[in-house]
């Protein structure tokens, strides 16, 4: 891809920068960074795109982009942009293919010393437990039409209600674990069969369930508030919506390329196509995609009580001895509706966050009770073998990036280059060396994932961070990782 | 005539597909498909399929035509490794195609698709035949 120069970009200070408004853009672009991430951010023409997203009509504030920006499908991956609910659009680029993808983080009552010498058994038992690879499935997971409609509407809800997990659970999930509003019509026959055949499995690419302590506190009146202390063993859920999400994705795409030429909406990329939030066409998209989130929302919730159940077989405790609580779960590709100061005035927008997370302040209604004084945990999974963080959200946050912060590390490589940068290299054991245990189902998939492919979420956690749009709590780091 | 090459691509996966006819593209496409997915030598051809895809433009049939195969693969754990177009067009695409469920321990997993895109997507005529490119996403 070409080397995007063109795009001029001003400096706000350290770790904003701004791409002034010219042409058709409506807005201004705002990139969250710092001067030595640039020279990566302009190689893969993610500027490029975060301009384009301010050309779409009905757009409030500015064309946002988070530390972790790469190249996606019309919107770039780590944008955030928000639209009028009446003069603005939805579009499907802006969530993403993986609907709902998103990560949820436990603690537990287990130190990494207590599990030292049980990893490599822990992960084979995850593996053997949680289905990752193609066609594997749970034989005592049985789904027809009328229930995965039930798990459409109802999200985690329903997953609680089957047994997987408690309702204490609900409450530490974004939006309880259901948005409302979705509609199973919406959904076509394609994407619920392939909801049907993967529902309470991982997939592959960079889904992982990972197993790791805490390293590292950075602020510890708020780690006690999370229940997090040092060494204490966590567990990270990664994983989306599975083959529904991204049919659902494929299905609107093609209602939006035709909606955006009925709307007559002008796009400087096909796959910006969008439609109006209130004309029909937003809206069954809106509903469809409730429902993908929702499923996305049960899986996780499914997967978090296999978790449990490979803790309690492996080290023969119970769930009060574990302890292994939901600390939070967050949706890093989504839409949500929601109410933001903009001008001095409150109002509904849609806010689009693709590869980017949701990160409200302290005293935010739609946050956990017990989180009112600290803010909403922000969860930011590290590439394999390396580090994750716990953030907080920021009165920031809600003021400059519509309560958003980034979502994780971007790629640098291509799985080729990545590949051909481990030729030779036995990667799990490298890992293993370093005291990380990997198990995945696919072959590709531990090479390219290689570290060196990602950018160091370190460098994208201290800018948001610096920036102050979300706060630094704790870094975790993996132990054993299952990978689909 | 090579038949395909991988495009690299940052965050997911690309293919240029080379055919003297159309058929022979889109069979082509099929298979380089299969490729990234699988090790297509460990793979026989017990199971068939029929497809059939309506009249769209031939960039939207391409994506088509590996969605639906994607969709087999996804739902009944199929792997594909024979194509057959009998008839593809502005008027639609029918096809055979000729495979087997996928089987731990037989077979190889390479990578897992999500979606066909139709970000660069490109079915062209050329001197020497026909040329396609197509964008996945991982």
């Amino acid at each position: 891809m070409p080397v995007d120069e063109k795009i001029k970009l001003q400096k706000i200070d350290e770790y904003r920068w701004r791409i002034p408004r010219e042409g058709k853009m409506r807005t201004d672009g705002i990139i969250y960074s710092e001067e030595s991430m640039l020279p990566d951010v302009r190689k893969d023409q993610s500027l490029v795109q975060v301009a384009n997203v301010a050309w779409l009509p009905g757009i409030v504030g500015h064309s946002l982009a988070m530390p972790d920006i790469h190249w996606g499908y019309g919107f770039p991956i780590g944008g955030v942009a928000a639209f009028d609910m009446n003069e603005g659009v939805i579009s499907p680029g802006g969530v993403g293919y993986d609907i709902n993808c998103g990560v949820r983080l436990m603690r537990s009552g287990l130190s990494r010393m207590d599990i030292q010498g049980k990893v490599k058994e822990l992960v084979e038992v995850l593996f053997a437990n949680i289905p990752s690879g193609v066609g594997s499935h749970r034989k005592d997971l049985k789904l027809n039409r009328e229930e995965e409609r039930r798990v459409l509407k109802k999200g985690a809800r329903w997953a609680v209600e089957k047994g997987f997990g408690t309702s204490e659970d609900l409450a530490h999930i974004e939006e309880q674990g259901c948005i409302e509003g979705g509609d199973p019509e919406r959904v076509s026959e394609r994407a619920m069969e392939r909801g049907r055949a993967q529902l309470g499995t991982l997939g592959s690419g960079n889904h992982f369930v990972e197993v790791g302590y805490v390293a590292e506190i950075f602020d510890e009146s708020v780690a006690r508030a999370l229940g997090l202390w040092k060494d204490q063993v966590t567990v990270i859920v990664h994983t989306g919506s599975r083959g529904l999400g991204h049919q659902v994705c494929d299905d609107y795409i093609r209602v939006m390329m035709d909606a955006a030429r009925k709307y007559q909406i002008e796009l400087p990329d096909p796959q910006l196509c969008c439609s109006p939030v209130s004309s029909p066409e937003g809206r069954q998209y809106f509903e469809a995609m409730a429902c993908a989130a929702n499923f996305a929302f049960a899986n996780r919730q499914m997967i978090t009580h296999w978790v449990r159940e490979t803790f309690e077989r492996v080290f023969h405790k119970g769930p009060r001895d574990l302890k292994l609580d939901l600390i939070y779960d967050v949706c890093h590709n989504i839409a949500k509706i929601e109410s933001h100061t903009v001008n001095g005035k409150t109002k509904k927008v849609c806010v689009h966050r693709k590869g980017a997370t949701r990160s409200f302040p302290p005293e935010h209604p739609d946050i956990p009770q017990e989180y009112r004084s600290i803010g909403q945990p922000v969860l930011i999974p590290g590439d394999m073998g390396r580090c994750s963080y716990v953030l907080v959200g920021t009165k920031k946050a809600m003021e400059e990036t519509f309560g958003s912060t980034c979502h994780g590390a971007g790629r640098v490589m291509s799985r080729h280059q990545a590949i051909k940068a481990a030729k030779g290299r036995a990667v799990a054991r490298e890992l293993e060396d370093k005291g990380i245990i990997v198990k995945g189902a696919s072959q590709g998939t531990i090479a390219e994932e290689i570290p060196e492919a990602y950018k160091d979420v370190t460098n994208v956690v201290n800018v948001v961070h610096h920036a102050g749009i979300s706060l630094k709590v704790v870094k975790l780091v993996p132990m054993g990782v299952i990978k689909g | 005539m090579r038949r395909f090459e991988i495009l690299d691509h940052t965050a997911d996966i690309g293919l240029i597909v080379y055919g003297e006819s159309l058929q022979a593209l889109f069979e082509n496409a099929g298979e380089a498909f299969f490729h990234l997915i699988t090790d297509l030598k460990k793979v026989r051809s017990r199971i068939e399929r029929r497809i059939e895809i309506r009249k769209e433009s031939l960039e939207r049939l391409m994506v088509d035509w590996l969605t639906e195969l994607l969709y087999l693969h996804e739902v009944e754990s199929l792997l594909f490794k024979k194509f057959k177009v009998e008839s593809v067009g502005e008027d639609g695409l029918r096809a055979r195609v000729k495979g087997e469920p996928f089987q731990e321990g037989m077979h190889v997993i390479k990578t897992g698709v999500k979606a066909v895109t139709y970000h660069q997507i490109e079915v062209r005529k050329e001197k020497e035949g026909w040329r396609a490119r197509i964008i996945f996403d991982l």
